[in-house]
């Protein structure tokens, strides 16, 4: 079904967390009654807001080449080097179970040729985790983080941008049919910098992924891409909170799904603040999903909060429609068989998001991914 | 050598109020070669009798029946329909976006010739096509009928015409919307493909000036959901001069 968008006017109070610290007991615990959890199935993620005792940790691989630094280190000099606090109980119990963190380091003025790829492997249990990203002044590249694997991992990504950096952060979601994840990418895009933060869920039972941002200086501009395919009895949540505290920034957000299946339910909710300090901001935000099939659900709310008269520019766009019939028939008519008419129709629906992405590994594993799943939607069509 | 038989063929709608009965017993045969022009009225029935033999699952199919050289064309998917050798060109083709019409085109070729033809033939068989069509080459690469005019939807149409090289094809109202220079450009590629593939060809049009380009064999005036006069290429000529009321006359 489609949900209209329901936005109460929100102020800003509403929309930047009062709170960042890594102790878990200054945060309250979360109902599910709460703004930010209200879409959250709570009974979903195995307590992980209560409390999180670890058993097994993820395990990080990493596949990189000079001039980039990757290295395990301890929380406490995860946290020296800058980690962000967390804003969230889930967060917060998260970083204290967390016993290693995945840092990655580009130096300043390096330039990175290829990916630094970081595999994170969730173990089964409940398990936590944290990547650090650092990009220092002028450093350039692209880090792909992969989540794979089972349980229940509550990981954030931080990542810190120097001055007049350009990096690209991907994010993966592609746990096994049982897994559930929660994450937070909190990134800090310094002046001049450049960000591309990416987010692609396909995997798990239920994947909660916030990415927020916040700029040092003038100057910044970031980019907030994602594509999720949400199939049968998965809950894809993506959250986004842009805060535009430094004037002259901009910032993009497109956000793509497709959604098959009984239950699937994608959850879609773009938050953009415009500070009184943030003269001159651009921004966009965008979300549409394509819904393939009955039985699917797609909730998406913009809520963009403006509090300076002097913005350049600042909209969003939010819409949730049906697998056109039309396009089918038109396909078909010219011989193209059904289920073959449906994947040009969907790899059509990803084509310019993933023209953005501009990677060809992340592009040909949602192509792959997407291919697959609606094989699987064909077969339970036929059955 | 291709015949399309149609016999007797009732195709409804579904609406509110229950189904609605758009073509009631309409008889017509065309074989390969042969170039039959079907005119009517608004709503008489052509765009109903175009899509039905196209399969489009709107059009109910209440009876009658429709062969292709004896083959049960009912019995097949739109798509099988089309791999058979039916086309449809349709009066508002559908955008599709983020498919390029190279893509597309490929796609569609390959399904209805059964093998993928090898890149370096299909290039320089799809540049010449479109160049035939006074296509920019660019055409190629932008989305299928996306942010294109009327008139470039039509020259898509007539391009996949001839490149997929059908045994019998569907114009529904191709000449709508042109001007005389595009609806020459249109009617040489419709020309080409009835020479080059033997195309029998069901012309569905509002106005004789198509006519002039793509020379009928036979007239057919629909009303009401049937063939109410039939005959030659001076059935157009008089419907030119005196409209379609005169049929409505000769019937009551």
């Amino acid at each position: 079904m489609t949900v209209p968008t329901e936005s109460a006017p929100l102020s800003a109070r509403d929309l930047a967390p009062s709170l960042e610290s890594f102790d878990p007991t200054l945060f309250e615990v979360p109902t599910g009654r709460e703004e930010e959890w209200r879409f959250t199935p709570l009974r979903r993620i195995n307590h992980a807001h209560e409390e999180i005792s670890t058993a097994a940790e993820p395990e990080y691989s990493f596949t990189a080449s000079e001039p980039a630094r990757v290295a395990t280190i301890t929380p406490v000099q995860a946290q020296q080097a800058g980690a962000l606090a967390p804003r969230d109980r889930v967060a917060a119990l998260g970083w204290a179970a967390t016993r290693s963190v995945a840092h990655i380091r580009v130096p300043d003025n390096a330039a990175l040729a290829e990916p630094v790829i970081l595999q994170v492997q969730t173990p089964a249990g409940t398990s936590a985790g944290h990547v650090l990203v650092e990009f220092g002044a002028n450093a350039a590249g692209t880090v792909v983080i992969q989540h794979e694997g089972t349980g229940t991992y509550v990981g954030d990504i931080s990542v810190l941008l120097g001055t007049g950096a350009n990096a690209t952060v991907v994010s993966l979601q592609q746990q096994d049919n049982d897994g559930v994840q929660l994450s937070n990418l909190r990134a800090v895009v310094g002046r001049d910098a450049t960000l591309r933060g990416v987010a692609v869920t396909l995997g798990g039972s239920l994947v909660r992924f916030a990415s927020s941002v916040r700029y040092e200086g003038p100057g910044g501009d970031v980019d907030l891409l994602g594509a999720f395919f949400t199939s049968a009895g998965q809950h894809h949540e993506h959250r986004l909170f842009v805060d535009h505290n430094a004037p002259d920034c901009r910032s993009n957000v497109a956000y793509k799904g497709a959604l098959a299946g009984k239950k699937a339910h994608s959850v879609w909710i773009g938050d953009v603040l415009i500070r009184a300090n943030a003269t001159g901001t651009n921004t966009y935000e965008l979300n549409r999903n394509l819904l393939l099939t009955d039985g699917a659900r797609a909730d998406s709310v913009p809520n963009l909060e403006i509090e300076t008269g002097e913005v350049g520019g600042a909209g969003h766009a939010a819409a949730t429609g049906r697998f056109d019939e039309e396009q089918l028939f038109y396909l078909q008519s010219r011989g193209i068989p059904a289920h073959e008419a449906r994947k040009l129709v969907v790899h059509g629906f990803f084509a310019d998001l993933i023209r953005k992405i501009n990677i060809p590994a992340v592009a040909d594993t949602l192509t792959a991914q997407v291919d697959q799943k609606l094989e699987q939607v064909s077969a339970v069509g036929a059955a | 050598m291709a015949t399309l038989e149609i016999k007797d063929l009732n195709v409804g709608v579904q609406t509110d109020k229950g189904m609605t009965g758009i073509l009631r017993g309409l008889n017509l045969t065309v074989r390969s070669g042969e170039t039959h022009a079907i005119m009517g009225p608004n709503g008489s029935g052509k765009s109903t009798l175009a899509y039905a033999i196209a399969g489009h699952p709107k059009y109910v199919i209440t009876n009658g029946e429709v062969h292709l050289d004896g083959e049960n064309v009912l019995d097949w998917t739109v798509d099988e329909r089309a791999r058979h050798g039916l086309f449809l060109a349709m009066q508002y083709p559908v955008e599709v976006p983020g498919v390029s019409m190279s893509n597309f085109l490929r796609t569609s070729v390959t399904a209805t010739r059964g093998e993928a033809p090898k890149l370096r033939h299909w290039l320089k068989e799809m540049r010449e096509a479109m160049s035939d069509l006074a296509v920019d080459a660019s055409f190629a690469e932008r989305n299928v009928n996306e942010g294109f005019s009327g008139g470039e939807r039509k020259r898509a149409e007539i391009l996949q015409l001839e490149l997929l090289k059908p045994k019998i094809a569907v114009l529904d109202e191709t000449d709508s919307g042109l001007d005389v220079d595009a609806l020459r450009v249109v009617s040489d590629g419709i020309n080409r493909a009835r020479e080059n593939n033997d195309l029998g060809l069901l012309l569905i049009t509002h106005f004789t000036r198509i006519l002039k380009y793509v020379k009928p064999d036979f007239v057919h005036v629909i009303r009401d959901g049937r063939i109410i006069a039939e005959g030659g290429p001076e059935l157009a000529d008089r419907i030119d001069a005196d409209g379609y009321e005169q049929f409505a006359l000769e019937t009551a």
